[in-house]
């Protein structure tokens, strides 16, 4: 397999609503990562282009609208798209352009503006369920992320206060991240006692809606090493969609996301993935969420993520930092712009250059994911410096 | 020395204007099981990886992803979406089967263009929503514009693009599977009401349903597979400047770009004399035209001329859309490009039946996403 790195990474600032357009969100990100590695639009090959759904925007066909401002004119373009995951799954699509052959330079670009969606982005949400079966229920996103985390609560004993101290975390955490949108200073108490959305979710579980834009390039390894002294490989790459039909699974455990994962680890060689991935960087548009999907990483045993959180071990100076950026709790949640923020926090990571967010111990291994769909999708990457 | 993957199987409905008895998982379900038949492929167990291509607001269900898995055997396996036409998805499986992280990838797509109540309306929400959509046209009409950029850039005449209309909707009444076949001559073309001025009802290809599942491998894999593989020799894409930044005499940039892709991958130096047929994207009459000169198989301005001399006909010298194309089996949406790859498959096999050319080794299918966007890809497909 032809190897192939990550070798800049540029976002903007995520916020409320932004006056830039679409297009232009995703110029100002798509050239802060081109800088970042002193390449320029021609040195590039292909783009992935990356965002969330259209009713957002209410553009159709969003990617041909977004194309100019991310360098595609003229260019090959493909728009990889997973709901929630299409953050992560961006840099897979981009591995297959490089890994392939086709290119030696992609441009991955993830640009989201909910802010248009009036009056809220939730009421995009009501269009992602089933035309027949669901939609006459007017079921919303918080409604089905309750019953997952009340499943996820009661299968293995997990209290409200364990599950809070990820927001606690996360959003001290990205108290420290330029681009942040909400990080504070806050306590367990000002997470149980904020507003009650579906119960058992409250307001600070919740990753806010945003607008921003993130973008990566990635090269083929002669390209990177031409370009720097420290490319981020990419290892390992996953993507798992189970079905439909979420009704009829177990919400306790995500294992589409232990699917995603298990084919990125068979591709990295990771065999005991608690000792070999060194930071970590899961999707965490719910407080929950971040738990669930470290047991569905197998980075804890089931219905043990809440301790090793109490425990402190994902602190960004535990043993396992989680979430160092401050996730989409902490920076925001322009939704395939936040994934790929994961990525480009593990690149700085990696590299040494996360500033104050920076974790302790040269980290060699990371791994970012994200989820989607109808908690339905896992999409996953390992990335290592050498 | 690019990776070497096959077309092993594909499957389709039939194409029809409407299909009120069949929901799209239904369509789906249809064309996978026929596909993964034609490649003698067990879904459950020896497809790695697939792929869909649609847009939400087309199939009116945000994040159209999540209901894609069941009806294609892809549920807890790798599936995701591409917001973009069939050849684009084959674009990706060849992308994942050449990285090496996978042998075997299906690629569905779709259209149930007949849920759509206001097809109007749909285009009008792809229009840039600060300086065009406020201006209230019928995207449609970009096509017109482009249309007498064309011809007057081009010198083609309007009965020059009649001929077209009229060959590909004959060329239909061979395909059973198309939803629009009639016997028509240029005249009846030109006298049909008026559309989007310079283009009459009959020179715009009208919306239909039906969807396609085209299966893709490696070189090795293909090779022990029962069936007839077509190779895919070579494939591009491109999003070229859109005729609402206001650009070129409408020369489908996109379709340049793309063939350039795909010749280079082939290694196709003169693509008029080594390619024996073609399927372009016709979802107006002069698109044919304008793209065959893209293509580089005919040269600028001379396709027009071509088309009225039957040099494009089923029994000229370089047959095009003998399918019938958008004009004759209908517009499939983002399958529009998967009809012509399906078509182009069937040409090489030699299992077109009725439609089947004498000389059909090396095929090229090409799409176009349509108005108002510039985008389009191109495949080239042959026997070995």
């Amino acid at each position: 397999m032809r190897k192939v790195a990550v070798v800049g990474a540029g976002l903007t600032r995520f916020m409320r609503r932004a006056q830039e357009t679409g297009p232009e969100l995703a110029w100002l990100a798509a050239s802060r990562a081109l800088e970042s590695c002193e390449l320029n639009l021609k040195d590039v090959d292909s783009v992935a282009l990356g965002s969330a759904p259209d009713a957002f925007d209410g553009v159709h066909m969003k990617g041909e609208y977004l194309s100019a401002g991310a360098g595609g004119w003229g260019r090959p373009v493909i728009r990889p798209y997973a709901g929630g995951g299409t953050g992560v799954l961006m840099p897979v699509h981009a591995w297959f352009n490089v890994a392939s052959g086709l290119s030696d330079v992609c441009l991955v670009v993830a640009e989201e503006k909910m802010s248009t969606c009036h009056p809220h982005p939730q009421g995009a949400f009501l269009t992602i369920f089933d035309n027949i079966l669901e939609r006459p229920l007017e079921p919303n996103l918080i409604w089905i992320f309750a019953l997952e985390m009340r499943r996820y609560m009661e299968t293995y004993g997990i209290a409200k206060e364990e599950i809070a101290l990820v927001s606690v975390k996360n959003k001290r955490n990205g108290l420290d991240h330029p681009s942040t949108h909400v990080a504070e200073e806050i306590t367990v108490e000002d997470v149980l006692e904020s507003e009650v959305m579906v119960s058992p979710v409250n307001r600070l579980d919740i990753s806010p809606v945003s607008d921003g834009a993130a973008a990566i390039v990635i090269a083929a390894e002669d390209v990177a090493q031409r370009l720097t002294d420290k490319p981020v490989w990419i290892d390992g790459v996953g993507w798992n969609l189970d079905t439909a039909y979420w009704t009829n699974r177990d919400l306790a455990y995500p294992s589409y996301v232990e699917r995603a994962a298990r084919m990125a680890y068979k591709m990295a060689g990771i065999t005991e993935p608690r000792k070999q991935i060194n930071v970590v960087e899961p999707y965490d548009p719910f407080s929950y969420k971040e738990l669930h999907h470290l047991e569905g990483l197998l980075l804890a045993d089931k219905g043990q993520a809440p301790k090793i959180t109490a425990d402190g071990v994902t602190q960004r100076n535990g043993d396992m930092p989680v979430c160092p950026s401050g996730g989409l709790l902490g920076v925001g949640n322009p939704i395939a712009a936040a994934g790929l923020m994961k990525v480009c926090e593990i690149f700085w990571q990696l590299r040494g250059e996360a500033g104050r967010r920076q974790v302790p111990g040269q980290p060699k291994v990371g791994l970012a994911q994200a989820w989607g769909d109808l908690m339905q999708v896992g999409t996953v990457v390992v990335m290592r410096v050498d | 020395m690019p990776a070497r993957v096959a077309i092993v199987g594909v499957g389709h409905t039939a194409f029809r204007a409407t299909s009120p008895g069949l929901s799209y998982k239904e369509l789906m379900f249809e064309a996978a099981t026929r596909a993964y038949a034609d490649a003698g492929l067990d879904a459950r167990s020896e497809i790695d990886s697939f792929l869909t291509c649609s847009e939400d607001l087309a199939e009116g269900t945000s994040i159209f992803d999540e209901y894609v898995p069941d009806q294609i055997g892809g549920a807890e396996r790798p599936v995701y979406t591409v917001g973009g036409d069939t050849i684009q998805g084959l674009a990706t499986a060849y992308m994942q089967i050449a990285s090496g992280i996978v042998d075997v990838v299906a690629v569905e797509a779709h259209s149930k263009a007949s849920n759509v109540v206001t097809p109007g309306e749909l285009h009008a929400f792809a229009l840039d929503p600060i300086f065009v959509r406020p201006l209230g046209f019928n995207a449609h009409a970009m096509a017109g514009l482009e249309a007498s950029m064309y011809l007057g850039a081009s010198g083609t005449t309007r009965e020059q693009c009649a001929h077209v209309a009229a060959k590909n909707r004959g060329n239909a009444l061979a395909n059973p599977s198309a939803a629009y076949a009639a016997a028509v001559d240029p005249e009846d073309v030109l006298a049909s009401p008026p559309a989007f001025a310079p283009l009459s009802e009959l020179e715009v290809s009208a919306p239909a349903d039906g969807a396609v599942v085209i299966v893709l491998a490696s070189g090795e894999r293909a090779k022990k597979l029962a069936g007839q593989p077509v190779w895919v020799r070579g494939i591009g894409w491109a999003t070229g400047t859109g005729l609402t930044a206001g650009v070129d005499g409408g020369s489908a940039d996109y379709a340049k770009a793309a063939a350039e892709m795909a010749y280079h991958m082939a290694g196709i130096r003169n693509p008029p004399r080594e390619i024996d047929f073609a399927e372009v994207d016709d979802s107006y009459s002069f698109k044919e035209l304008q793209h065959l000169e893209a293509l580089g198989l005919f040269g600028h301005g001379r396709a027009g001329a071509a088309a009225a001399e039957g040099a494009t006909a089923r029994d000229g010298e370089l047959p095009v859309n003998a399918s019938g194309g958008c004009l004759g089996v209908g517009q499939l949406f983002e399958a529009s490009g998967g009809q012509k790859v399906a078509e182009v498959v069937a040409q090489v096999r030699g299992q077109a039946g009725p439609r089947q050319l004498k000389k059909a080794k090396i095929g090229v299918a090409q799409s176009w996403r349509g108005v108002p966007t510039a985008t389009g890809a191109v495949v080239v497909l042959s026997h070995d």
